[in-house]
């Protein structure tokens, strides 16, 4: 395990399907992220440094909810990289999602790099409280 | 762990594909911050650049300070603050305090660095200071 760095894992490239190749040269990475389950819908939380609200697109296909984040990188013209611990490239990552979340209502967000998604639960989804009634 | 046992088998087995397991059982439980944020230095003859990606932190969160030919980034980042009722399924991004410290190849001036926050990633620029700069010399001819 001393042999390799293993910082180099801690930004993951994200993996193609197989059979599937890429057809731009930038890496792809997966974003680390955070899913949090609250009662009335479910948060996601996704670090993706480089990216702002007009380069990242969310795509919803069936129940397969992708996000993507292009990322420039902004390094001015003759700096020679001398040390480097990440490499910079796009964002990808695909969620599957339920019938439970409501798929018109899903909000995203973007600020200083952290993307948020707010997925929230469809009414039927939502448990509900029935109420016992004392016979009369 | 029996880590004497990986070295014997350490021929047939990927250890690329053992250090992503490795990495998935880290990162399910939870990173806090040792070895991140991770940083990038880049070089020219008279200009140091040293990046990083802190997503999620305000600017006010990072302090960085230079002495002669090392610079210092300090800061935090906080989880995330979940209501009482959230429950978490998945949590991969660190949190933590990060301290690191660079020592660049040439003196640097102090007050001509300019640092700025976007998107989540810090950029750091430090020019060389003048005393420290090569003087040419001319050569006359007599």
């Amino acid at each position: 395990m001393a042999d390799t760095p293993a910082k180099e894992m801690l930004k993951k490239e994200a993996g193609t399907p197989a059979g599937i190749e890429r057809t731009r040269s930038t890496k792809v990475y997966t974003p680390a992220v955070d899913i949090i389950e609250r009662k009335d819908d479910i948060v996601i939380i996704a670090d993706m440094p480089g990216v702002d609200e007009q380069s990242v697109d969310i795509t919803l296909d069936k129940n397969v909810l992708t996000i993507y984040g292009t990322v420039e990188p902004e390094i001015p013209g003759q700096h020679r990289l001398v040390f480097a611990e990440y490499g910079v490239g796009d964002y990808q990552r695909l969620f599957t999602l339920t019938d439970e979340i409501d798929s018109d209502k899903i909000q995203a967000s973007v600020k200083n790099g952290v993307l948020k998604l707010v997925l929230p639960k469809a009414a039927t989804a939502k448990t509900r409280k029935i109420t016992v009634k004392a016979e009369a | 762990m029996a880590w004497t046992d990986w070295e014997r088998f350490e021929r047939s087995m990927d250890p690329w594909r053992e250090f992503d397991r490795l990495n998935r059982v880290f990162l399910g439980s939870g990173v806090s911050s040792g070895e991140l944020p991770l940083f990038n230095v880049w070089l020219t003859a008279d200009n140091a650049m040293v990046t990083t990606e802190v997503p999620g932190i305000e600017s006010g969160a990072i302090d960085i300070s230079v002495v002669d030919k090392s610079v210092t980034v300090r800061g935090s980042r906080e989880p995330e603050e979940v209501r009482e009722d959230g429950a978490y399924h998945r949590r991969e991004r660190w949190h933590g305090r990060f301290s690191k410290t660079f020592e660049i190849p040439f003196v640097i001036d102090a007050d001509k660095v300019e640092a700025k926050f976007r998107k989540g990633v810090l950029y750091i620029s430090m020019p060389r200071a003048e005393a420290d700069k090569p003087k040419k010399i001319a050569i006359k001819s007599e």
